[in-house]
């Protein structure tokens, strides 16, 4: 091809991608419609909640364990040459709550949930469960996508806490207990560097965020699904990387917005 | 599949152990003894706060007790900087204010040395006793002058 | 509430000139022909002739580029409001080629779904009315049971339940027939001929299967090519078009 066929193909991408953007709004926009409507699925909605956030408790927990752990090991072996490990405590909190513990529960809840729902979306497609709801006059998205879309919504500030909270316990583990920093050095140096206001506002307000974001993927990705069995698939592995990614790129804003 | 019955119940227990968290980290762990109602807010104005930021710490021998709300200017146009610190501390009026660099050229930060009057100072309340901040390039500029002052006197000598 | 004419009229549909696109292929160019009220219609054609896509246009789930599509005399093209498309669609029950069941909800609760929405009727009501549906599809001891463990014939009937439990006047049968041995086949006829007798409401099928519907049809659609060749079973099996003679012939072929 033509250097010009080449930069004309790019345009076209370019646009595409901001047709996607227009339609993935859009959607949201159905999605916001049919959280305001009655009649309110709380049913579902426990039901989805147990699918996202139930359902990814172990993955949270050990995942956030292993990563506290990580940062004490590191931030000891980092800090013990200028002799300032008492300050482990510090490095482990503001790490985890500003940014491990968004971003990586975020990224985790994307591999399990998300794609597990973009999975389920799409396949209702390709079996006409959708439009069946269609003909018993239930709208899909009222049904079947605001309510994955809520469960997001709440279960990841829940679950980007836990992981917090674990990784905290995690860097305690290997910093205390392992590596002999003082405990009560520990436990002081982390409340005395995290502020709620400071940190944990804005970290709840970040996995918030995400929750949304990624929800909003995976649902647009699964219900948009070619109606075959490999449109499922496409569905699935798109939803994961473009979730993941929009993840990490999202965090840059968030951060420099509410930024130190 | 999970029967309803137990199934509600996970969904309740993840609710509870999320929010449980949360509550840790705000409460016990992001505890914020400075601001808002728990608080004291105090106000110190200085001719110079160098390089002073908000957030930065609020000492009492050594120990943190508060941060830095904010850093404006007054009518007169000096610096007027208020304080958040931890609201059980009681503060005697003649308390004064030092702002200290930690290190020779680390952060700087606000030292309060407490002092023997009866009286404690209240939300809003003033400190009236305050040092400075140390400024560097002012003590690089009288030293290279005073050296300067050195040599000409010894170039006179010569001469 | 049991027992023939249940249904207060049922609904004769008309096709005229209709117009529809899947992408640049072209699957219906000016089709035009009728399903007699009351009666037990089905659609036959190869693959890709468009069956399941006249059902889904004349459920309204698809749009046609043009022409008419008249249910009981009425537009269902020009269903604007919201209103008007959930009051059509609850007349209409449609049985999906799959199923299409809830995976994730019971076979009772996808089956009591309907009349949890649309009515404003007690748990208890609700119980006995689905219960009275399952009699009638011949279906028991499924309640609890989720879609996924239903067999191939149990999942068409439990289907066949779900679009008959808000008693509609028009029934749409995506290819009732499929996947099923023999035996079951059978049932599933005797199933959808009962079911034409005791409620009374019109029914379109699709099909594969061209013994099964001319044993239970009253009348026979043929797409080929974008047309429609139409009437009674006999007529349409010693039809001289060329197309209807190619299917028929194709199909014997198949036939083992």
């Amino acid at each position: 091809m033509t250097a010009a066929a080449h930069v004309a193909r790019l345009g076209g991408r370019g646009i595409a991608f901001v047709n996607e953007l227009g339609r993935l709004a859009a959607f949201a926009a159905q999605v916001a419609a049919a959280l305001a409507t009655p009649p309110p699925r709380v049913r579902r909605c426990l039901d989805e909640i147990h699918d996202v956030g139930v359902l990814s408790l172990s993955v949270i927990g050990v995942s956030g364990l292993a990563v506290g752990m990580v940062l004490g090991l590191q931030g000891y072996n980092t800090l013990v040459r200028f002799g300032a490990e008492e300050s482990l405590g510090t490095v482990v909190g503001l790490s985890l709550i500003r940014e491990l513990g968004p971003v990586l529960s975020a990224l985790l809840v994307t591999g399990r949930a998300a794609s597990a729902a973009a999975a389920e979306i799409a396949s209702m497609v390709v079996t006409e469960q959708l439009d069946g709801l269609r003909m018993m006059s239930i709208d899909p998205v009222h049904y079947v996508i605001a309510p994955k879309v809520l469960a997001f919504v709440i279960s990841m500030p829940l679950l980007s806490s836990l992981f917090t909270v674990l990784g905290l316990a995690g860097g305690y583990l290997v910093g205390v207990l392992f590596l002999g920093v003082d405990g009560g050095g520990y436990v002081s140096s982390v409340q005395g560097s995290i502020d709620v206001y400071e940190d944990v506002v804005p970290s709840l307000v970040k996995s918030l965020i995400f929750g949304l974001l990624v929800a909003m993927i995976a649902a647009f990705r699964g219900f948009h699904a070619e109606p075959h069995s490999a449109g499922v698939a496409a569905a699935t592995t798109s939803t994961v990387v473009v979730a993941s990614v929009t993840t990490l790129i999202v965090d840059y804003f968030l951060t420099a917005l509410m930024g130190v | 599949m999970v029967e309803p019955r137990a199934r509600d119940l996970w969904v309740g227990l993840f609710l509870l152990i999320g929010c449980g968290a949360i509550a840790f980290l705000s409460v016990s762990v992001g505890g914020s003894t400075y601001r808002g109602p728990r608080g004291l807010e105090l106000f110190v104005t200085f001719d110079q706060v160098g390089g002073l930021k908000p957030r930065a710490p609020v000492v009492i021998g050594g120990v943190k007790v508060g941060q830095v709300k904010s850093i404006g200017l007054d009518e007169e146009l000096r610096a007027r900087v208020g304080i958040d610190v931890d609201g059980n501390l009681r503060l005697s009026t003649d308390t004064s204010a030092s702002i200290l660099t930690a290190g020779v050229l680390g952060d700087q930060y606000i030292e309060l040395t407490p002092g023997g009057e009866e009286a404690t100072l209240g939300p809003g309340d003033e400190i009236e006793f305050k040092q400075d901040a140390f400024v560097l390039e002012r003590l690089i500029g009288r030293l290279v002058q005073s050296l300067g002052n050195e040599d000409g006197k010894g170039k006179e000598e010569e001469e | 509430m049991e027992g023939a004419g249940e249904v207060a009229e049922a609904l004769g549909v008309e096709i005229t000139g209709l117009r529809f696109r899947r992408g640049p292929r072209v699957i219906f160019d000016g089709l035009s022909c009728r399903f007699p009220a009351g009666r037990i219609s089905v659609v036959l054609g190869g693959s890709g002739s468009g069956k399941s896509t006249l059902l889904r246009l004349i459920a309204t789930l698809e749009r046609p580029e043009a022409g008419e599509i008249r249910v009981g005399g009425e537009l269902a093209l020009s269903l604007g409001s919201a209103e008007a498309l959930r009051r059509y669609r609850r007349g209409v029950g449609m049985m999906f080629q799959g199923g299409a069941l809830l995976n994730s909800v019971s076979v009772f609760d996808n089956v009591a779904l309907p009349l949890r929405e649309h009515t404003e009727l007690g748990e208890a009501e609700i119980r006995a009315q689905v219960h009275r549906i399952f009699e009638a599809v011949d279906l028991e001891g499924v309640d609890e049971l989720l879609p996924g463990q239903l067999s191939g014939g149990m999942t068409k009937r439990a289907a066949l339940a779900r679009a008959l439990v808000l008693r509609p006047r028009l029934l749409l049968c995506d290819e009732p027939f499929s996947g099923l041995d023999p035996a079951t086949l059978r049932r599933v006829e005797a199933l959808l001929l009962g079911v034409n007798e005791r409620f009374g409401a019109t029914l379109i099928l699709t099909s594969h299967h061209v013994e099964s519907t001319l044993r239970i049809a009253s009348h026979v659609v043929v797409l080929a090519e974008g047309r429609a060749v139409e009437g009674a079973p006999g007529e349409v099996r010693a039809s001289a078009q060329p197309e209807v003679r190619e299917f028929f012939a194709d199909v014997a072929e198949a036939a083992p």
